[in-house]
């Protein structure tokens, strides 16, 4: 494997008496796409949002290339999730900013961009999403496809290490989740490190490097998608996917 | 026809009209700068307040939601008189101009404080979210992300409680403010006519007609974004 | 220190003057009893008044609430209080300030009312008159319910504001709590009085509002 830019270790979350992920242990390899699938309260969304404490670990630790997000101060917390994109299935543009200013913000208020040189590498981005055409619209005069790449474009514009997709395309109508998987498969051509919780298994089969299983708040299963998909040696494996396959 | 006359002469005296027209006008301007120095105070206090709140310490959220709590539950006349004729009995004597703005401001700040916050509160977690994931501090988040959103919310209900505490200077007339309300009651006393106050009803109209119409056109403005 | 408790909290006046502030709250609760209950009555009259098909009904409605908001509480008072007997009207403290609150107060339940029955879908009405009843039984058993319940927390607010106005009465010398607090402060030179009479205030008004900031809803989106 390649160095690992993301490394899980030990991770533990429990919601009072409610164990949500039990000592997790995942490596995602520099460019390695990585891809989690399991039912609803399997705990892959939480695991997701472990990796840059939106959701704070009970214990374990996290690493981003090399460097411990679960040690650090407040301060510094701010500065390691700069290198962790994150895409969220509600997309959470800010209402307020028009597409270019949504992607500007952090870049001047958190990496202490100029705004010029911001909007230059915002403009950039959109245009890698195929939105430069709509850098001046409002989120609400855009449809959720292309709210969720003007998200994808505002984590890209920050430069991570790694990209967080948690459930991208599941609050999109039908006809539209083609553009989003769209610039993902454009984004993992170019190297970048990802990991997806999702639904879209043809998508991990053609994309994937690795498919991991989640049950009950621990990985039941990891391997090559081809293996994962026809040929899964667990039990829970099994029953889940031939449920989502009808 | 003759009743209508000696109405319309009591209430609508043109000639009084025309004497006491220069000493409203100041009125008006007095009206006109005290309710903006209680807005300016009550708007900035307010925000300041809600936005510390969101810092979630629970000493000081306690100490903001009792002053919330007393700035609303309190009648302003009490505080004003306890500090107009209170206050000089140890050695404090503030002017009655000093001692509106202050009441008012403080009272407005109250409202303004829970209409800020319940703004704050209605702006969607997955926007704090968004906001922090991308490596901005809670202090960042607060004012880029949450505080514009809370602010467009707050604007409805806050204007309408700007509108009623500005009125709220009809006040002053009681401590010896010379603004619209106290200069039509001199008058009034002075050519023992009731049209002094008719003016100033008309005064106090015109000021705030324009405030009431704003409401309005908030009003439908947010009920066509639905 | 000392002068701050023997001026502000001074027990011992505040127990000498008790009968009097006693009396003046027995006032205020009538005020407060006939300002709020013709408010309710005359604010829902005035909302009906403002969403009437006509709009030579309507448009007057509308001048009329916004009128009337306007004019600050304690104008329209004076105008009544000290206008009206120009007209030949004399009328007593406690007619005037119930005349001027409660059209005051209308304005701003009318408002209320009115917001809340516009939060109803129109669905309920249609549903209500295909089962065959009349618009006005429409509006009384299933509209009015639930706007009534929409906006309670608005209605509660509006009603502490009504019992805060009422100490606006002492300007034109009615013996309600204020006033008799502030008599009571010029007979002893000491300002415990208006201080126990804000507790009095409090003390009813501080439930209240905890109320209204329970069940204020969140800001609409």
């Amino acid at each position: 494997m390649t160095r690992p830019m993301l490394e899980l270790v030990g991770l533990n979350k429990r919601f009072g008496d409610l164990t949500v992920l039990h000592d997790i242990h995942l490596r995602v390899g520099q460019g390695e796409l990585v891809f989690v699938i399991g039912p609803s309260g399997s705990g892959k969304s939480t695991m997701l949002r472990c990796c840059n404490r939106l959701e704070e670990p009970t214990s374990g630790s996290v690493l981003i290339d090399g460097a411990d997000i679960t040690a650090c101060s407040p301060r510094a917390l701010n500065k390691m999730r700069l290198n962790l994109g994150m895409v969220f299935q509600g997309f959470h543009l800010y209402p307020h900013m028009d597409a270019v200013g949504n992607v500007m913000l952090a870049q001047v208020k958190a990496l202490g961009r100029s705004k010029d040189e911001a909007r230059a590498r915002a403009l950039e981005m959109l245009d890698r999403v195929g939105l430069r055409h709509k850098s001046d619209a409002m989120p609400s005069a855009l449809s959720g496809g292309q709210q969720q790449r003007v998200a994808i474009a505002r984590a890209l514009a920050l430069d991570p290490k790694v990209m967080l997709f948690d459930e991208p395309t599941s609050a999109l109508d039908p006809e539209l989740v083609g553009s989003v998987l769209a610039v993902m498969k454009d984004l993992r051509t170019s190297g970048m490190t990802m990991l997806v919780v999702s639904h879209e298994m043809g998508f991990a089969r053609e994309a994937a490097d690795r498919v991991i299983f989640m049950d009950g708040g621990v990985i039941v299963e990891e391997g090559q998608p081809e293996a994962i998909f026809t040929n899964p040696q667990a039990e829970r494996t099994r029953a889940f996917l031939s449920r989502v396959r009808g | 026809m003759d009743g209508l006359d000696r109405f319309l002469n009591t209430f609508f005296n043109g000639a009084i009209f025309a004497r006491y027209l220069p000493d409203m006008l100041a009125g008006v301007w007095v009206t006109i700068w005290l309710a903006a120095a209680v807005i300016a105070l009550g708007l900035t206090l307010g925000l300041l307040l809600a936005c510390l709140r969101s810092y979630g310490n629970r000493v000081v959220n306690l100490c903001i939601i009792v002053f919330a709590d007393l700035g609303r539950a309190l009648p302003p006349l009490v505080l004003i008189l306890i500090m107009y004729f209170g206050l000089p009995g140890l050695g404090v004597r503030l002017s009655g101009p000093l001692v509106l703005i202050l009441v008012l401001g403080f009272v407005l700040a109250a409202f303004a404080e829970e209409i800020f916050w319940a703004g704050l509160t209605s702006v969607a977690r997955g926007q704090w979210e968004a906001g922090r994931a991308t490596g901005l501090g809670f202090t960042q988040t607060l004012i880029h992300v949450a505080l514009p959103q809370a602010i467009r919310l707050a604007i409805p209900p806050l204007v309408n409680r700007v509108l009623a505490i500005s009125k709220m200077t009809a006040l002053g007339s009681v401590i010896g403010v010379s603004e619209i309300l106290a200069v039509a009651s001199t008058a009034q006393s002075f050519t023992g006519s009731a049209a002094p106050l008719t003016m100033g009803a008309i005064a106090y109209v015109i000021v705030f007609l324009p405030l009431v119409i704003l409401t309005r056109i908030l009003e439908h403005r947010y009920a066509w974004k639905v | 220190m000392e002068d701050f408790i023997r001026l502000f909290l001074n027990v011992e006046v505040m127990l000498r003057t008790w009968p009097l502030l006693k009396q003046g709250l027995w006032m205020t609760a009538q005020l407060c009893a006939v300002v709020i209950g013709l408010g309710l009555v005359g604010g829902l009259f005035l909302s009906f008044l403002a969403m009437a098909k006509s709009r030579w009904l309507r448009w007057p409605a509308f001048v009329v609430i916004d009128v009337l908001r306007a004019v600050p509480p304690l104008v329209l008072l004076i105008f009544i209080y000290s206008g009206l007997p120009f007209a030949g009207l004399d009328i007593s403290p406690f007619a005037a300030v119930a005349v001027a609150f409660f059209l005051n107060n209308s304005a701003y339940y009318a408002e209320i009312y009115r917001a809340g029955i516009q939060s109803i879908p129109a669905g309920q009405t249609e549903a209500a008159r295909a089962t065959g009843l009349t618009s006005a039984q429409a509006m009384a058993y299933v509209v009015l319910p639930q706007a009534v319940r929409n906006v309670l927390p608005d209605l509660l607010s509006n009603t502490v504001e009504v019992v805060k106005l009422t100490s606006l009465a002492s300007v034109v010398s009615l013996a309600e709590l204020l006033y008799s607090a502030n008599m009571a402060r010029s007979l002893t030179y000491n300002s415990s009085p208006l201080v126990m009479a804000a507790l009095i205030y409090l003390a009813f008004l501080w439930p209240l509002v905890r109320l209204v900031s329970r069940y204020q809803r969140k800001l609409a989106v």
